[in-house]
């Protein structure tokens, strides 16, 4: 099921995203009024008082005090009223924290990193049951990220020293798109976000097996082992963690990367070619990318491909 | 000198001569005279809005298809940061400065400048502020970080390159000519109106760039300390910015926006000026509301100090920050609203000609308002939280920007062009250029408010192919690429009407300011003779003499105005902008030793500084602003020896105060405190160090002064010197007052 591929502001999916979209609609028509209003003014003086259209010269007009305390007065009761309504969609929209975090989203060049109260850990990809409020706290490891998924709330940057936190629930299940949305330097393109809503029942089963280490063992063929001891020779492991065998945590948590969408932040699709290709020559599938060149033979990109294909 | 002398008068004697005796290219570079430093500033800024819009094309190429690899993503962070910061500091900045150098002094009815050297030298900041900026290619890299430069992606470990250094380098040398030329509006608009032209009387534009510069002289400080800091962060190695190192990354937003949204009115206020000047001479009637106008002036000009962390809704600021600044921005829309309505109101019932000058302004009025309506839709801060740093917001800010300012801009270059060069552009390749700019600057920014609502983030070198994204930004690419061609034409017919044009003669517009009352173009000193004003519309009066219509205000006479020395309105208003820099530097002093921020280990002004021993060579410096009161008071009394004998005291008392200064610094040294030790450390050195720099600053001022009491010529140049000097020397000292106060008394 997919939450709609639009991904639109508007297309509010949690009831704090609705909050922001109510208030947006409500704008747009005042100032659609207010822009009509100024819009047909300028056109009446285009059409009625053109030059030629009346002999002679135009009574010469000073200003008017009784018209000008009108247009003074009425924006500023425009104004209060929707000072109101956004006083109002404030509270609706960004609740303030009241406990603990559920998920600890820390922003990194160019990736992010998820860190559940569960113990669970990803990269790049939130799961979250669909239903259920969620406190985020949005931390950076680096420089200023911004945490913003449309169709789920409001953005919040990531900055360093200055954690903040968000609401997220996601009231259908599916796949909700979203991106780093402060410039964080070279990649800042290719620092996207997918959360995908589970039900219940799903989210539970996800969760427990996240906080499971990888599972190798079922499909054990020679490439497979001949990856995993490259993981750790080619140094992989230093930055990488993969559950039961490191806990760096420089770079992606890979314990089960083979069941993510995505690679590099977005950049590429996860399948075994984009898999490959990302081992073969980051920096060009993601130049300035923390993911160095390691200059793999084409042996060792296969060995290593189908390792990580293994972490499910 | 003082303006009891005619100002129609006084200049004429002090530079006339220079510039006149050199002929071909390089009069142009010793010249003085504001008409041409006016031209030059419009030159420049010409040449750099073509640089600045050949990297905007780059930008709308790389990103007209998704996953494009045209670019690499360094080169588009390079290209965006440079096209910002291009346009806003060396082509709108300057073109409004080029505008108002050339015509507030023809339209108060004055020969040139207050000063017209240090004119001449706030236009030479801008080729080597841009120099600078575009010398960090040749350095290993154009500047990275976005033209708000958010640290700490611009600090030393995220950026590495020099890019960032020359960035603050060349804005800092860019503002102290803006802040520079500032103040030659203020005390020009203050002191060298013509007869009868009371600042109730001044042209719009001209109270626009007057309230501008009041902006400008209070603003651009507070960047120059900010990046002074960045600089301190980046070259000697401290973390005022980084929060590694117990540094505080939001400061840095709060500096740049408390520059940076009056910044938004600088840009925009002169323009504002520009349409309130076209809009009435096309429609055949006075503004309406004048009074109303010029007073909802004033208070955008206020409330902007007021609204920076609108800028920051997305930082997490907590919900009363954000309520309160949400408020302050929504009331912008309310003099803007009455601003609006007036130049609808002038319209109305006119007899309007739709020349290009006049077609460019009723656009720029629809335009403006798309923009501003986007941004009342920012001031609703959950809004915000949704589309800020998406395109809507690049939309938002390209409608006020571009639609408003540079509109308003192109409207005046077709309407002033005729008096700058004494012949018209092409009516036709302009209305072909205002066409061909209308529809592609609203196929490149409309589509842009789309494609935020779907989640675009702006300055994102590529995007993945989303639904609508590809085909909108398509959109906007090609509309960009129109507004290339109406650049093109404009450009072709400023060249092709240079030489070619219709012949403008004094006054094709038939309009009603002095600068229309001279000929096209002016002769060096401007006019002739320049006629009594009467009212605000000089021409009109003239035209209509014994005519009743402008009643309402002759009636009412208007009372003597007070009249300024321009030295003394020139120092107050370079104190005014000093204390800016200085309320920074103070800030981010208090910020890091007072509260819970900074680092607690290490050296703090507790433990290390030695009050008692500061107390002492501080009595000098107090002393000193005696002994110079004492000066003055000699000279006013035309004691010239107790004088002369009270200046050097003065000076050997501030001798003894930066040599006192100097070696608490070594001590610090010695004891292995450097800049970089710590937060107090770098705030303090920060802080004492530039008021050092002004003492020493303000200690040559008072030798010069010195030197010149030796002969006898500057006896009769009166004691305005001194004065001027004196205030400068007064100001440092209250300035170390406070710093004494809050760093060694530690007063809270």
């Amino acid at each position: 099921m997919n939450a709609g591929p639009l991904g639109s502001t508007f297309d509010p999916h949690s009831p704090e995203a609705l909050a922001i979209s109510t208030l947006f609609v409500q704008t747009l028509v005042i100032c659609g009024i207010i822009g009509a209003v100024v819009a047909g003014l300028v056109g009446t003086c285009i059409v009625r008082f053109r030059e030629g259209k009346r002999p002679g010269e135009p009574v010469q007009n000073h200003g008017n005090r009784k018209l000008e305390i009108t247009w003074t007065l009425i924006p500023l009761a425009i104004v209060i009223g929707l000072f109101v309504l956004t006083a109002h969609a404030m509270a609706a929209s960004d609740p303030p924290a009241n406990r603990e975090p559920d998920i600890v989203v820390i922003g990194h060049q160019w990736w992010w990193e998820a860190r559940y109260a569960s113990g669970a850990v990803t990269a790049n990809e939130i799961h979250v049951p669909v239903g259920k409020d969620l406190l985020l706290r949005i931390e950076s490891a680096d420089v200023i990220h911004d945490f913003w998924v449309p169709q789920l709330g409001r953005k919040v940057d990531a900055i360093p020293g200055h954690p903040s936190t968000i609401w997220m629930q996601a009231d259908v299940a599916g796949t909700y798109l979203g991106a780093c949305a402060e410039f964080c330097g070279a990649e800042h393109a290719w620092m996207r976000i997918v959360v995908v809503a589970d039900s219940p029942a799903d989210f539970d089963a996800w969760d427990r097996h996240q906080r499971e280490p990888a599972q190798v063992g079922s499909v054990l063929t020679s490439e497979v082992v001949r990856g995993a001891i490259d993981f750790r020779n080619k140094t992989c492991v230093s930055c990488h963690a993969v559950g039961g065998v490191g806990d760096a945590r420089v770079a992606p948590d890979l314990t089960h990367l083979a069941q993510r969408k995505t690679l590099g932040a977005g950049v590429l699709p996860n399948d075994p070619a984009s898999l490959a290709r990302w081992l073969r020559e980051p920096q060009v599938v993601k130049p300035a990318s923390h993911m160095p060149d390691l200059n793999l033979d084409d042996g060792e990109v296969n060995d290593l491909t189908a390792y990580l294909e293994t972490l499910r | 000198m003082s303006t009891a002398t005619s100002p129609l008068t006084e200049e004429k004697q002090h530079h006339g001569s220079h510039a006149h005796d050199l002929v071909g290219p390089f009069s142009w570079v010793a010249t003085v005279d504001h008409k041409r430093i006016g031209i030059l500033y419009l030159v420049t800024a010409l040449f750099f809005f073509c640089v600045g819009g050949l990297e905007a094309l780059v930008i709308r190429l790389q990103l007209a298809r998704p996953n494009s690899t045209l670019v690499s993503a360094e080169t588009f962070n390079q290209l965006f940061t440079m096209h910002g910061t291009t346009m806003i500091f060396l082509v709108v900045m300057p073109t409004l400065v080029g505008f108002g150098n050339y015509l507030v002094p023809l339209m108060i009815g004055a020969r040139d400048m207050a000063f017209p050297r240090l004119n001449a030298m706030s236009y030479w900041l801008l080729p080597f502020g841009g120099f600078l900026l575009h010398f960090s290619v040749m350095a290993g890299g154009a500047p990275a970080g976005g033209w708000f430069a958010y640290a700490p992606l611009t600090e030393t470990p995220f950026s590495s390159t020099q890019g960032t250094d020359y960035w603050v380098l060349a804005l800092l040398v860019l503002g102290v000519g803006s802040v520079a030329t500032a103040i030659n509006f203020i005390a020009t608009i203050l002191t060298l109106r013509a007869p009868g032209m009371t600042m109730g009387r001044v042209p719009l534009f001209v109270w626009m760039t007057f309230v501008t510069s009041i902006l400008v002289v209070l603003a651009l400080p507070v960047l120059n300390a900010s990046i002074v800091l960045l600089l301190v962060d980046r070259q000697l190695d401290a973390h005022v910015f980084l929060a590694s190192g117990g540094g505080n990354a939001v400061l840095w937003q709060h500096f740049f926006w408390t520059f940076g949204h009056p910044e938004v009115y600088i840009l925009a206020l002169p323009a504002f000026g520009m349409i309130s000047e076209i809009i009435p001479v096309f429609s055949r009637k006075p503004i309406y509301g004048h009074a109303f106008i010029a007073a909802s002036t004033v208070a955008i000009a206020v409330l902007s100090f007021g609204v920076w962390a609108h800028h920051m809704f997305a930082v997490g600021l907590g919900h009363t920050a954000d309520i309160f600044f949400a408020g302050g921005s929504m009331l912008i829309a309310i003099p803007t609203g009455v601003k609006i309505f007036n130049w609808i109101a002038t319209m109305w019932g006119g007899s309007i000609r739709f020349t290009t000058a006049m077609l460019f302004a009723t656009a720029f009025l629809v335009e403006f308002v798309i923009g501003g309506l986007s941004g009342i839709t920012f001031a609703a801060a959950p809004i915000d939280w949704q589309v800020t740093d998406t395109y809507y917001v690049v939309a938002h800010f390209h409608y006020v920007a571009f639609g408003g300012t540079a509109f308003a801009l192109l409207g005046g270059i077709y309407y002033w062009f005729p008096k700058m060069s004494g012949r018209c552009l092409s009516e036709r390749l302009g209305k072909a250029n205002f066409w061909l700019m209308v529809l592609g600057f609203n196929m490149t920014f409309f589509v842009q408010h789309f494609l935020g609502i779907l989640g675009m983030p702006r300055r994102v070198f590529t995007y993945p192919d989303l639904p609508y994204w590809g085909v909108l930004n398509m959109v906007s690419t090609v509309g960009a690429c129109l507004m290339g061609l109406a650049a093109l034409l404009l450009v072709a017919n400023l060249v092709f009407s240079l030489k070619r044009g219709r012949v403008a003669g004094d006054n094709p517009w038939d309009a009603w300011t002095l600068e229309w009352a001279t000929t096209s173009p002016p002769p060096h000193d401007n006019f002739a003779e320049v006629p009594q004003v009467n009212g605000r519309r000089p021409l009109w009066d003239l035209a209509h003499a014994g005519a009743a219509s402008e009643k309402h205000e002759t009636d009412a006479k208007p009372k003597p105005e007070r009249t300024f020395d321009k030295g003394a309105v020139a120092v107050w208003s370079f104190i005014a902008s000093e204390a800016g820099f200085f309320v920074i530097l103070i800030i981010a002093y208090v910020f890091f030793n007072f509260g819970t921020a900074g680092d607690a280990a290490g050296p703090s002004a507790a433990t290390v500084l030695d009050v008692k021993k500061t107390g002492a060579f501080t009595a000098c410096l107090f002393a000193s602003s005696g002994t110079l009161w004492l000066s003055e008071r000699s000279l006013h009394k035309k004691d010239h020896a107790a004088a002369f004998r009270w200046l050097v005291v003065t000076i050997a008392l501030g001798g003894v105060f930066i040599v006192g200064q100097g070696s608490e610094y070594l001590g610090l040294f010695e004891r292995g405190i450097g800049v970089s030790t710590n937060l107090f450390a770098t705030t303090f050195f920060t802080l004492t160090g530039f008021h050092g720099l002004h003492v020493t600053v303000g200690l040559f001022a008072l030798m010069i002064t010195l030197g010149l009491m030796l002969p006898g010529d500057f006896r009769k140049r009166s004691p305005s010197l001194l004065r001027s000097v004196g205030l400068y020397w007064h100001f440092v000292d209250v300035v170390w007052l406070v710093v004494f106060s809050i760093v060694y008394l530690r007063i809270r």
